[in-house]
């Protein structure tokens, strides 16, 4: 049965990019607001490959496939690493709850669907496919590629809400990611001037050796491009102070689009100066280290600052995100092992799973609170408890992976990287994560005290009465999001850190 | 997996499983949630039995689970986690009881009911903790199941209460956080162990284990309610009483107080912690959080409210004896935190059978209870009098080995402690008794709930607990070398401990 | 000064430019033009610097077409939002998007009124 499943993987290289672009195509061409149940039936799939392709990746190592047969350099090398299909995993994983959550939230009314949902199949199935080519490319030109094709898409999403503020976002968003790839490209053209290739595995040693000559004029245009590539990558990820996008972008879309977004987009542009940082760009970046730590620390404070003020509870989950991101930088200068023995990537990995699964879960309960209440202020929420117990359920747990409590996936992370922060003698950076928990405490429970409140019993019945019907299954998806990124702290830890561990990428 | 890995795991199941299924039951299906809860808590019961009779025969009890590289959860049974399960379990299946009784017809009983399973569940995971860890996963849990029972209610006082608590608690949970981290990544790992293992890291890092030492304490300070991180408790008396009682007798201050003493005694041990100089100051801070709260109990007026900084005084007893260097302060410690749990829950049990049979919820308006509600003032006053120490009592053996400790010591000044916190427990407990039996009853009561009928004067179900746990607080008192006793129990403990023979 | 060296100079001002122009400018059709300048600066880099002692590399090339076309569709991306903003609020200047100079104050990001709006925007 293993070793059927464990066959599927190299197939799945492919397929994961395929599948998601055949299903948007469709969905397109099949119309407004059709196609959900061919995008949750292909998700499916795509999550079933996914699982294949890591535990094949766990078993024997990275997986190549030249696509269309034609290798490197004129052809197109996917490549996926432990880091890879651990990524892969969690857009497939989040993907497939948060389809059918959206199919239920578009798709209120029977066979009317939302006009909000209108476009949003065929979007997020390019989306999917930006985001999963993005995780298996090998080249730095195909990573622009596929950077854009992830942008574009999540415009069209932010868009898709309708609204003139709406607009306004996406219009925001567009520019903010355009000058990111842009600066992006104009690395990467810089190095192929410098190298001669955009192969990763090529540049490694080159990049290596030419930085390691002293005054050598290649090594002084690498560092240039290396420092366009990573601040426009850091724009794309919306790191403090270049997070002024996203809160809008967010906050205003359809709670399914702010949960993809929230959940995965940022984080592909993550992954991504992630892999070039410890990857290609180490000799030049390493000293440079300290940076984007100090601003990760930065958005931690800033993010959590914002969320607790925010007047607007999707506001309010958007500003967490801003802060939850800071997380995902904290552990640059830590290159190494810890007294765990986990590395620093494995445990920005998880981190990254367990935010990515408990946004979702988050967005999607904010989304179904605003829908239930029809109103979107922090203070609307009062008395949820009585109405929406499952949902409130749902924000809880999310809350909990977010605080970083026990026993979610985020406590395990949060657990590690201070260990790895106290061996390596950072105190102030365990000190900014303990911070982090707190002030996430404070805004979480913001809301979670509201929720309890009693309210007068006609207030009750007015509520009841205009109160607008979540289908169960959109609830029951939040609630599988948020309890699978509890679940993934007791039992995800260990082989998720074996995958990215295991297989020797990114740090040593 | 063998039975011996089973049973830890079974009992911990035994009231998170039912606590799940209640969250799904609805509100309407009262037979069925009271059935599972029941039958939860007797499983319960059942399952510590069969434990503690196989450690009895020799039998070792432990379970593990490899959450990442180097990081287990480890659960194991011993003799100083299962005199807290023990007390738990049995206090448990009361406050169940009661519970039940006392949140007839009362709203979101699935609710509550499933938050109450978690934090018995919680509490049980933090008694079998076998590494700091697992403590501190399971003492999260705690705080994260109680905060919905505080804020139970669902009223302005409640949301406040429940803030309060947890702000409290969660800043405490960093320092245990930081301060166990820190711990692993000098020793890389954090697993108790009989007499501490601190000791192999000297020379060398005083500094740091003072620091950690502060840590840890501090974190579970919080929750043990040392002046000055008793804040919380009095705030959160907003609760209903059942949850009152869990907080105050069978999980939460407990919990601290039973961290306190594994850190003293497994992680750091006796005579490392008393090498670094940091049991005098622990005695200290107790002994002044023991007279701090005693003091503030004379001046409320609230019945509840006077409990609770009762308790803030009561729980430093046991860290008390923690402190004390020397066997016989480590047995009054560990005993006073079985008779404390015992006689706390009483009260509780007997506050809340006033507010909910008369409305009574202050001292001055309770002039002649006795008279209405005999039992339940009966039970009262044998647990208050066990909290001044009076002869027979429970809290009288506590207190005398806790002397008898602190002389042994030669901290005589917590002689002179304990008895000012008696005088005081006197001059707080006395007038209400008084008033209770002596005084008149006024004409009309506050709120009369319920009505009597014949002896029964008020809801058998609220009745029933307090009588039983006020009796066990005489019983512990008349019998204290019986085999089954807390005493015998902690003395067994603090041999191992101070490797002595047992007495 | 090689020919290569001077396109790439030439490109990598081309780039400044519009990166200036995408992050100050107002008008948002503005914008998309400095969004173009800046792409083909970048595009001019690529080619340019890749002509290894005058003979052509051809990788590059293909590199650039592929830009191109990610370019346009960025482009008409941002045409299409331009008009859908400008029927909606009637204007076309970058004020529009309220606070952005402060991010957090990010007002009138009211719920969509979905069946009102999406009708509006219909037009692209």
């Amino acid at each position: 049965m293993t070793e059927r499943f464990v066959m599927l993987a190299p197939l799945a290289l492919p397929l994961l990019i395929l599948l998601p672009l055949a299903w948007a195509a469709l969905a397109f061409v099949l119309g407004a607001g059709r196609g959900s149940r061919l995008a949750i039936a292909a998700a499916a799939v795509q999550l079933v490959l996914a699982f294949a392709l890591a535990a094949a990746v766990m078993d024997g190592g990275p997986l190549h496939h030249a696509a269309g047969g034609w290798g490197a350099p004129l052809g197109i090398d996917l490549v996926a690493d432990g880091l890879a299909a651990a990524m892969l995993l969690l857009t497939q994983a989040v993907a497939l709850p948060l389809f059918i959550f959206a199919r239920g939230y578009f798709h209120q009314d029977g066979a009317h669907p939302d006009a909000a949902g209108h476009h949003f199949w065929p979007l997020a199935g390019f989306l999917v496919a930006g985001m999963n080519a993005l995780y298996l490319s090998e080249d730095i030109f195909n990573l622009y590629v596929t950077l854009e094709l992830v942008g574009l898409a999540a415009v069209g999403l932010v868009a898709s809400g309708g609204g003139a503020a709406q607009t306004a976002a996406a219009l925001r968003y567009l520019f903010a990611a355009l000058l990111g790839s842009g600066a992006y490209l104009l690395g990467v053209a810089l190095l192929y001037g410098a190298f001669g290739s955009v192969s990763m595995v090529t540049l490694t040693p080159l990049i290596a050796s030419a930085s390691a000559s002293a005054g050598a004029e290649a090594a002084e245009v690498a560092l240039i491009a290396a420092l366009l590539m990573v601040a426009g990558l850091l724009m794309k990820s919306a790191l403090f102070p270049f997070h002024f996008w996203l809160p809008p972008a967010h906050g205003g879309a359809p709670a399914p689009v702010s949960a993809l977004l929230s959940a995965l987009v940022v984080k592909a542009s993550i992954y991504l100066v992630l892999r070039l940082w410890l990857g290609p760009l180490a000799p030049l970046l390493t000293p440079l280290a300290w940076l984007p730590t100090l601003l990760g620390a930065a958005a931690i404070l800033w993010g959590s600052w914002q969320a607790i003020h925010a007047e607007r509870l999707k506001l309010l989950v958007a500003y967490s995100t801003v802060a939850q991101l800071g997380y995902l930088f904290l552990a640059l200068p830590l290159v190494g092992v810890g007294s765990t023995g986990a590395s620093a990537s494995a445990i920005v990995t998880l981190q990254a799973l367990a935010h990515g699964l408990a946004k979702a879960a988050m967005f999607a309960a904010a989304g179904i609170i605003i829908h239930a209440t029809g109103r979107d202020r922090v203070d609307d929420v009062a008395g949820i408890a009585e109405r929406l117990p499952l949902t409130l359920f749902t924000f809880a747990l999310a809350g909990v992976s977010l605080m970083g409590l026990p026993p979610s996936g985020g406590f395990l992370a949060k657990w590690l990287l201070i260990d790895l922060a106290m061996a390596r003698g950072h105190w102030p950076l365990a000190a900014v994560i303990l911070a982090g928990g707190l002030l996430a405490a404070i805004y979480i429970f913001r809301v979670l005290r509201l929720a309890f409140l009693n309210l007068p019993e006609a207030m009750i019945e007015a509520e009841h009465h205009k109160a607008r019907v979540v289908p169960r299954s959109a609830e029951w998806m939040a609630f599988a999001l948020a309890a699978a990124s509890v679940l993934l702290g007791l039992f995800g830890g260990l082989p998720l850190l074996q995958l990215v561990d295991g297989v020797g990428a990114g740090t040593p | 997996m063998t039975t011996n890995e089973l049973l830890p795991l079974l009992v911990l199941l035994s009231s998170l499983l039912p606590g799940l299924v209640i969250f799904a039951l609805p509100e309407a299906w009262h037979g069925l949630r009271t059935t599972l809860n029941l039958f939860g808590a007797v499983a319960k019961i059942v399952l510590v039995g069969l434990l503690l009779a196989g450690v009895q025969a020799g039998e070792v009890y432990g379970f593990r689970h490899v959450v990442a590289p180097g990081l287990e959860l480890v659960f194991k049974a011993d003799a100083l986690g299962l005199l807290f399960i023990t007390l738990s379990t049995v206090l448990w299946l009361f406050t169940t009881l009661y519970a039940i009784g006392y949140l007839e017809e009362a709203p979101h009983r699935s609710r509550f009911f499933g938050f109450f399973s978690l934090c018995v569940t919680a509490t049980v995971g933090i008694a079998m903790a076998g590494n700091l860890f697992t403590f501190f996963v399971f003492y999260e849990l705690l705080t994260l199941a109680t905060f919905p029972l505080v804020a139970h209610r669902g009223t302005p006082d409640a949301k406040r209460g429940a803030t309060v608590y947890l702000g409290y608690t969660l800043v405490g949970g960093a320092a245990l956080l930081a301060g166990i981290v820190w711990l692993e990544s000098l020793a890389h790992h954090t697993g108790f162990t009989h007499g501490g293992f601190v000791a192999t890291l000297l020379p060398g890092n005083e500094g740091g284990l003072k620091a950690i030492f502060v840590l840890l304490i501090a974190g579970v300070g919080v929750k043990a309610a040392i002046v000055p991180l008793h804040g919380w408790l009095p705030k959160a008396m907003v609760a209903p009483a059942p949850v009152s009682a869990l907080l105050h007798a069978v999980a939460v201050v407990k919990a601290g107080a039973f961290g306190i003493v594994r850190i003293v005694y497994e992680v750091f041990g006796v005579e490392t912690a008393q090498a670094l100089g940091l049991l005098t100051p622990l005695a200290v801070i107790a002994a002044i959080t023991i007279v701090w709260g005693s003091l503030r109990a004379l001046f409320q007026d609230e019945l509840k409210k006077r409990l609770a900084y009762s308790t803030v005084s009561q729980v430093s007893y046991i860290v008390l004896g923690t402190a004390l260097f020397g066997p016989i302060g480590t047995i009054g410690g560990l005993v006073h935190l079985v008779h404390q749990g015992v006689m706390k829950i009483t009260l509780f049990f007997a506050a809340g059978n006033f507010a909910e049979t008369l409305g009574i919820h202050k001292i001055s308006e309770m002039d002649g209870v006795g008279r209405r509600m005999p039992l339940t003032t009966l039970a009262f006053s044998l647990a208050a009098l066990g909290m001044m120490g009076a002869p027979l009592t429970a809290g009288a053996v506590s207190k005398a080995w806790l002397g008898d400790g602190a002389v042994a010591a030669n901290m005589g000044w917590a002689v002179w402690v304990l008895t000012a916190s008696s005088l005081l427990n006197a001059a707080y407990f006395l007038p209400i008794l008084w008033r209770a039996w002596v005084r008149k009853a006024p004409t009309r009561w506050p709120e009369e709930h319920i009505v009597r009928r014949g002896f029964v004067e008020t809801h058998w179900l609220l009745l029933i607990p307090p009588l039983f746990t006020a009796a066990l607080t005489v019983l512990f008192g008349l019998l204290p070398a019986d085999m089954a006793s807390p005493l015998s129990w902690a003395q067994m403990i603090a041999g191992r401990e101070y490797l002595l023979p047992q007495r | 000064m090689s020919s290569a060296l001077l396109y790439a100079i030439a490109g990598v001002l081309l780039f400044a430019a519009g990166a200036a122009g995408v992050v100050m400018l107002d008008h948002l059709l503005r914008r998309v033009l400095a969004f173009n300048i800046m792409g083909s600066g970048a595009c001019l880099v690529l080619v340019g610097l890749a002509q290894r002692s005058g003979i052509p590399d051809p990788v590059p090339q293909a590199m650039v077409l592929t830009g191109i076309v990610v370019a346009v569709a960025a482009t008409g991306l941002a045409l299409a939002l331009i008009r859908r903003l400008h029927a909606q609020t009637g204007r076309v200047d970058g004020k529009g998007e309220e606070g952005r100079d402060k991010g957090e104050t990010v007002a009138g990001l009211t719920l969509p009124v979905p069946q009102a709006v999406a009708g509006q925007g219909r037009d692209d």
